[in-house]
């Protein structure tokens, strides 16, 4: 038996346990998530080159990052890279899911097969199309040697081209994805509705836009946002592929920030172009997730 | 998914048969690259040169998976890929078990132990799993220096374990959401304590959630690059990493073979984990983007 003085402190222990084995992880994101943004949004306004400085210059690291034409390159390829990203996987990822939502036989082999590159590093992914892509050995080479002589293939040489090779490949690895969510979202739709509208005689492409399509409204709003995020956030593709080049043809603003602020020293300008890709993504992500909270909240 | 359904359209047979070429012309797509890492990585770099990627090796050659794997030139020593995959393995055990661990108990108490300011809580942990790590490198890069971490296999999975805290705790939070309070009050009044009701009660239903957070966590960080381009030295570097560094060294002969026999060698294990429990994995996707 436990006196009562003793026994009112394990009570007390009790009704704060809880919040005290939560505490750990909480402390870990307020510091290392959270602390850090802070820290580094202050190194952005401040002439941290090689090491973090703590004088502070006000926004001219943001102000020189706007005049630099590595940046101005790596904003033009993301809005290049993502939109094209975005818009193909969407489409591929619909078409393969309204195609594999036919009663297909063979859908739990197909299924998998188009989803796998997901499981993959960007590294690895990166590799495969690099060498695939490469005059010497891949596509150009292959048709060369079938009697196709006069066939060029050499985007990931070129430097107005390049930027496409990271598109094919990132949509090589994320269209599955894609699919996997509109499939989803494609056996969640009532099938009474579309027998209804069957017999009200819709023909099968109306079917889709009039009825189909609206209820995936959700499914297209979560690819969408995964997607931009993937978009902005990319960096090992870039790097494996092309490493930012030819030149710095390939720069995305994640290889800008990583290459500013540890090879060339200039950890102010890296620290604006980080803070400036997290307001990217908090842009998108932050009403997304209030929206989905609050849903969750209701139901 | 619910079972009794039927989008289908009812089609002729010759539409029928165009959407199955059609899928199966997208099968050969989302295969062929791994066709021609596969088939190339057998071939010796003579056969390469003379011959064509997509042609079948003439004569198999496991030489090029035995170099990719220990003798390669990678940074300065022709160590292959051995020791670097060795790494990760290090690396992702723990960083995965930890982080499963903290997810599981921090859902458990997001949703039995409702206390004020839960939901905010869980709101900041939710937005960390989205920010581009480039945010937190440079603070991080000094506070494993500080601690004594930096270049380690230690300080890889103590980042690890901290931005994948969110994830974990994001599924298990779901997952425990659909669990019945009922149960939860009946073992108090029964007097069984915090753990107890956690250890007795939740974990035991818990299997399904967690593989699949396991899988996603695996997955995730066996494929990482960007921590552990910044945060490793040459004897903690996982294999993304070492991978990156072989078949982009530009020196002396571009040894296709190797590179394609190394990359699978580095996707070996994450398409092991895909091909056992594809299930699991595509629902970690799923979760990890649509939530309830």
């Amino acid at each position: 038996m436990i006196s009562s003085s003793s026994s009112r402190l394990l009570d007390k222990i009790r009704a704060w346990l809880p919040a005290l084995v939560l505490s750990p992880s909480f402390a870990a994101i307020l510091l290392f998530v959270y602390g850090f943004i802070i820290f580094t949004g202050y190194l952005s306004l401040t002439d941290s080159r090689l090491l973090p400085s703590f004088d502070f210059v006000g926004l001219i690291n943001y102000q020189k990052l706007l005049g630099l034409r590595h940046w101005n390159t790596a904003l033009k390829n993301l809005a290049i890279f993502g939109g094209l990203y975005i818009s193909i996987c969407v489409i591929l990822g619909l078409l393969l899911a309204i195609l594999l939502d036919q009663k297909i036989r063979v859908e739990g082999i197909l299924r998998p097969i188009y989803l796998y590159p997901m499981a993959l590093s960007f590294i690895v992914t990166g590799t495969a199309w690099k060498w695939f892509l490469d005059p010497g050995f891949g596509l150009e080479h292959t048709m060369q040697t079938w009697g196709f002589l006069d066939f060029q293939f050499r985007w990931i040489k070129d430097r107005n081209m390049a930027i496409y090779t990271i598109v094919i490949a990132a949509v090589w690895q994320s269209s599955g994805f894609v699919m996997a969510m509109f499939l989803a979202g494609l056996r969640g739709i009532d099938t009474e509705i579309m027998k209804a509208a069957q017999i009200d005689g819709a023909g099968n492409f109306q079917l889709y836009r009039r009825i189909v399509l609206p209820q995936l409204r959700p499914a297209f709003l979560s690819a969408f946002v995964v997607l931009t995020h993937l978009a902005i956030k990319t960096y090992d593709l870039v790097v494996a592929m092309t490493n930012g080049g030819p030149g710095r043809a390939t720069e995305v603003p994640a290889t800008f920030m990583y290459s500013y602020t540890f090879t060339r020293s200039q950890m102010g300008i890296g620290s604006g172009s980080a803070v400036i890709m997290l307001a990217m993504i908090a842009s998108i992500m932050v009403p997304y997730l209030y929206a989905e909270l609050r849903q969750g909240g209701k139901t | 998914m619910s079972q009794s359904r039927d989008n289908s359209l009812p089609t002729s047979h010759f539409t029928r048969a165009l959407i199955y070429t059609a899928l199966l012309i997208f099968a050969v797509y989302y295969l062929l690259p791994l066709f021609v890492m596969l088939t190339n990585s057998l071939k010796t770099l003579d056969e390469i040169r003379a011959g064509n990627m997509l042609a079948l090796p003439r004569s198999i050659t496991i030489e090029p998976w035995l170099k990719a794997w220990d003798s390669a030139q990678i940074g300065v020593d022709p160590s292959g890929l051995k020791p670097y995959f060795m790494n990760s393995v290090l690396m992702v055990i723990p960083a995965v078990l930890i982080s499963t661990m903290l997810g599981a108990i921090n859902g458990y108490i997001l949703t039995k132990w409702n206390f004020r300011g839960a939901g905010v809580m869980f709101g900041l942990m939710l937005f960390s799993c989205f920010i581009p790590f480039q945010i937190v490198l440079i603070p991080m890069a000094r506070v494993l220096g500080l601690i004594g971490l930096a270049g380690t296999t230690s300080g890889l999975v103590l980042v690890h374990v901290v931005y994948g805290i969110g994830f974990t705790t994001l599924f298990f939070r779901n997952y425990y959401n659909a669990f019945p309070d009922e149960l939860v009050r009946a073992a108090l009044l029964d007097g069984a304590g915090f753990f107890r009701i956690f250890w007795r009660i939740l974990l035991p239903s818990s299997g399904p959630i967690i593989v699949v957070t396991i899988i996603w966590q695996f997955t995730n960080i066996w494929n990482d690059f960007l921590f552990g381009a910044s945060f490793a030295d040459f004897d903690s570097q996982p294999i993304t990493v070492a991978l990156n560094n072989l078949v982009s060294s530009s020196t002396g002969v571009k040894e296709y073979n190797v590179h394609f026999a190394g990359a699978i060698l580095a996707a070996l294990p994450t398409l092991i984990v895909y091909i056992v429990s594809g299930r699991y994995f595509v629902r970690g996707l799923m979760a990890g983007s649509v939530k309830g």
